[in-house]
């Protein structure tokens, strides 16, 4: 089996989200998990760009790098003082957080290569730029037709305009509420 | 060209690594952090099946969307909790609050 440059980019983009992701989840100092954040949620993007979706790439970068993580980051200067401790940044539990990890690992990746054998989904289906640029306008016109997704478009308008006032009352100093 | 199974299979990383995350970190930024992760590991799943078994259907693609929506909000509120939390109790140790224990 002769690997493509196709895959060479594939396993190159996995490999810099995984690290990233390790480093998130395993940095003392919190600030340098959150930028490792960034780069994991960039890593994604690419992911997204390889299996070509092109809209939900510059969602990615627009709502988790642009919105998300600056939000995360302001969360961790403001709790500055807590920032960069010198005790451990794990529980008393770290070591069942790796055998439950491990084992949930073990049984998605048997699940996943028995499911789905590497030989009979090996390539997506041949879609031209036509019909994937039309997947875009397919979405929009879905999530606003009154027989497909309007409904659950209008929940998530009001799920976050909750979020918002909710964020602003629960975030507001208690004396002068 | 990539099977669809190393898609699922980078996201199964990442999922178990952000589940890993939220067992065992102290601080409660890192474990929203962690659940970011997870959430990121859900949509490159739906992405993956959306393209390889029904590309012609935009489901996949507005569920994706939909997850963004609730992971804004949730890290919205989140932050809010952990820093509201961290005004009264001045920690943001997941450990320590416990007060609905006792």
């Amino acid at each position: 089996m002769t690997i493509t440059f196709q895959q060479i980019v594939f396993i190159a983009i996995s490999a810099f989200t995984i690290i990233s992701a390790w480093i998130v989840v395993t940095n003392r100092n919190l600030f340098h998990a959150a930028i490792a954040l960034m780069a994991s949620f960039a890593g994604v993007a690419g992911l997204y760009i390889l299996l070509e979706a092109g809209f939900l790439a510059a969602s990615q970068l627009l709502v988790y790098i642009g919105a998300i993580s600056i939000l995360i980051m302001f969360a961790i200067m403001m709790t500055r003082r807590l920032m960069q401790t010198a005790e451990s940044p794990y529980n008393l539990q770290w070591k069942w957080g790796i055998v439950a990890a491990f084992l949930i690992f073990i049984l998605l990746a048997v699940l996943i290569f028995q499911t789905w054998p590497a030989d009979t989904y090996a390539a997506p289906p041949v879609q031209s730029p036509a019909a994937l640029r039309g997947s875009v306008t397919d979405l929009g016109i879905a999530l606003v037709s009154v027989d497909q997704y309007v409904l659950p478009f209008e929940v998530a308008s009001v799920l976050l305009l909750a979020a918002l006032v909710g964020a602003i009352v629960i975030a507001w100093p208690e004396d002068d509420r | 060209m990539i099977p669809l199974s190393w898609y699922l299979f980078v996201a199964a990383i990442l999922f178990c690594l952000g589940l890993y995350g939220v067992i065992s970190r102290r601080n409660a930024v890192a474990i929203l952090m962690s659940v970011e992760l997870m959430l990121n590991a859900v949509n490159i799943n739906l992405i993956a099946f959306w393209r390889y078994l029904a590309p012609e259907e935009s489901t996949g693609l507005a569920w994706a969307i939909f997850v963004l929506a609730v992971a804004a909000a949730e890290a919205a509120i989140g932050l809010a909790l952990i820093i509201s939390i961290y005004r009264q109790r001045d920690s943001v140790i997941a450990e320590e609050l416990d007060t609905l224990k006792y």
